[in-house]
């Protein structure tokens, strides 16, 4: 998105797309959005801060942004790694693979959820097997973290996927003249090259997990202060007819997800403009 | 380092890129791979990099079979058309690589190697941009960055692929002569792949000219030039006019005065092609001999060192060209539309062979 004009394009359309983009976004994005300042803005400060800042609402934003960015980074590491056998090797089912990555996407997500729980509650496959050794997962925050693992999976592998697919062939082939061996290849060369695209694959896994709800009711067993995300404590609030209440957590949530995003985008700005501004 | 390559044969599927190739190069020559694209002169290079493996054959270096060796094991610096810069490393950081990376036993000091890179930068020109990003670099500079890094693992054997190829004509040239000092000033063994005939001719010490996966032709720039063994070393050596044709008992049967080689006198009759250089016409604007060629000037070129003329014949399906010296053109006072009399000054006749 361009916002600052510069000068007169050449291309035609400008002021259209421009102001169908700005429309767009404030039909779909901005008003929504703004109406749930309104809401809040019904409530003095005070009332704000005290309503943000119980400890049932700060367990929560601990639950859900830490199980999140962990779940991220899970992702970050393991996606990298499918993506790389995806693009790298040629070996049969490697389109059932690929396309068994995208299910999280499609699956809906109580669906997921309940096989999750059921799978790693103590008399499932898993579960049962976990139990032994004294890990529970199901109705735990560990549980949260499986499911927010579990959705934000794609995100990853779809975005670092077209990168390394690009990569050019001969600038390993330098490295290995050089005398580079494969893991200093890979750390110096191809690592530095995905790191953007893994940034944003991160990112997108990370704003995913934060907003999931319906994943991880199911396997999260939702006890305050231990195992609620905040999605759903907005929800109890909504049951228990306090819409500001709900608004109020809404807008925290949109605050620290807007900071992180901006965050991300800006490390990856900073890590890309210094040697590809070409 | 010597390199003798034994026998090798390269095929991709069904399609043949290497047949059969024998090459020997000297230790500190400076040769040149030439032919067109899809010839197989990369896979060659890449062959003797170690980036590929012939299906069969044997490569020598210094006298030691490396067929099987590894890419480190060989020695070799290795400079790509694509300059393949690490682009998210600066120029000093991507000539120093092939010592950062060395085990820790042999690596040199960071001091010695921030020495080693300086004297590098100063040898390509570039100590300047030690600090820049290969993106901020012109071609001609990413190219020289990619040269001093190959450089500083001080490899036996230098293996260019088109290094100039994606520069423009200017640079090219330039960069090209640089080369040929650089190589001069350091004595190692080379080996540069290239499409451009007049690169090849101006760098080699010998130039092996290829074409379908085959060596046509290995000889000094003057040899395969003056005496192309094959109507495709000629053709592809420099602009030529062919006369197609046929002879009968060693004699050209439109009765022209030629040099025919004598080993063909025997064949009672054979399909003929005749190439002349554009340069080795000569023109008159009388007939002084009843073998000259009639032509009429069509197109006229005088921009340039060299007056470029078109003429039109009976006798030649295309248009033939002319090379003319200045002073010989304005003697001559010639204008499209003037008849002209042709006679070659020198001109090789191969037999076509029988299809």
């Amino acid at each position: 998105m361009r916002l600052i004009l510069k000068q007169p394009s050449i291309l035609p359309g400008f002021g259209l797309t421009l102001g169908f983009t700005v429309f767009y976004l404030s039909l779909i994005v901005l008003i929504p959005l703004s109406g749930l300042f309104i809401k809040t803005s019904a409530l003095s400060w005070g009332q704000f801060w005290e309503m943000i800042t119980t400890s049932r609402a700060i367990a929560s934003y601990q639950l859900t942004f830490g199980a999140s960015l962990i779940g991220a980074l899970i992702n970050g590491l393991f996606g990298s790694i499918i993506a790389w056998v995806l693009v790298r090797y040629r070996f049969p089912g490697r389109a059932f693979i690929d396309a068994l990555v995208d299910l999280p996407f499609a699956l809906p997500t109580a669906v997921a959820g309940i096989t999750l729980a059921a799978i790693y509650a103590s008399n499932g496959w898993l579960g049962r097997y976990l139990d032994l050794f004294g890990i529970k997962v199901a109705f735990t925050p560990l549980g949260v973290l499986v499911a927010l693992t579990f959705i934000g999976l794609p995100f990853v592998v779809r975005t670092v996927q077209p990168v390394l697919q690009d990569l050019d062939k001969e600038v390993e082939e330098a490295a290995t003249t050089l005398g580079a061996n494969r893991w200093q290849t890979f750390l110096a060369v191809i690592v530095p090259e995905l790191w953007p695209a893994l940034l944003t694959g991160i990112a997108m896994a990370f704003a995913r997990a934060v907003g999931e709800y319906g994943s991880v009711i199911f396997i999260a067993g939702n006890m305050p202060l231990k195992s609620e995300i905040t999605p759903l404590l907005i929800m109890t609030k909504l049951e228990q007819y306090d819409y500001t209440g709900a608004t109020a957590l809404g807008v925290v949530m949109l605050v620290v997800s807007f900071v992180l995003a901006l965050a991300i985008n800006l490390l990856q700005w900073w890590s890309s403009a210094r040697h590809m501004n070409q | 380092m010597s390199i003798q390559v034994d026998h090798v044969t390269k095929k991709f599927g069904a399609f043949t890129v290497l047949n059969d190739v024998n090459l020997h190069v000297r230790s500190g020559e400076l040769i040149a791979l030439l032919g067109p694209s899809g010839c197989g002169k990369t896979t060659l290079l890449r062959i003797l990099a170690g980036l590929e493996r012939p299906d069969q054959g044997r490569i020598f270096l210094h006298g030691t079979e490396v067929t099987d060796h590894r890419i480190t094991e060989r020695q070799v610096g290795f400079v790509f058309q694509h300059y393949a810069l690490f682009r998210h490393m600066t120029v000093a950081d991507n000539v120093a690589f092939g010592l950062t990376v060395k085990p820790r036993a042999q690596r040199p000091s960071a001091a010695r190697i921030q020495e080693k890179v300086e004297e590098l930068l100063t040898l390509v020109q570039l100590q300047a941009m030690a600090d820049r990003y290969p993106s901020q670099l012109s071609g001609g500079q990413r190219q020289r960055v990619a040269l001093a890094r190959a450089l500083a693992v001080e490899p036996k054997l230098l293996l260019l692929d088109e290094p100039f190829g994606a520069l423009d004509a200017k640079v090219r040239k330039e960069l090209r002569r640089w080369l040929r000092r650089l190589h001069d000033e350091l004595h190692i063994t080379g080996i540069l792949v290239t499409h451009d005939q007049e690169e090849a001719l101006e760098v080699a010490d010998r130039v092996v000219v290829m074409h379908q996966g085959n060596v046509e032709q290995i000889g000094t720039p003057d040899e395969v030039y003056e005496n192309p063994a094959t109507p495709f070393v000629y053709q592809f050596l420099g602009d030529v006019n062919v006369f197609h044709g046929r002879m009968s008992q060693g004699r050209g049967m439109d009765g022209e005065d030629r040099t025919i080689t004598p080993e063909w006198e025997h064949f009672p009759e054979e399909r003929e092609v005749t190439f002349v250089r554009p340069h080795d016409l000569e023109l008159s604007v009388s007939r002084t001999s009843p073998t000259q060629l009639e032509a009429t000037v069509r197109f006229v070129n005088t921009a340039g060192a060299r007056v470029h003329l078109e003429l039109e014949s009976k006798e030649s399906s295309e248009l033939i060209a002319v090379e003319l010296t200045r002073e010989r053109y304005r003697e001559l006072k010639l204008q499209p539309g003037n008849v002209v009399y042709l006679h070659p000054k020198q001109l090789q006749v191969f037999k076509v062979p029988a299809t």
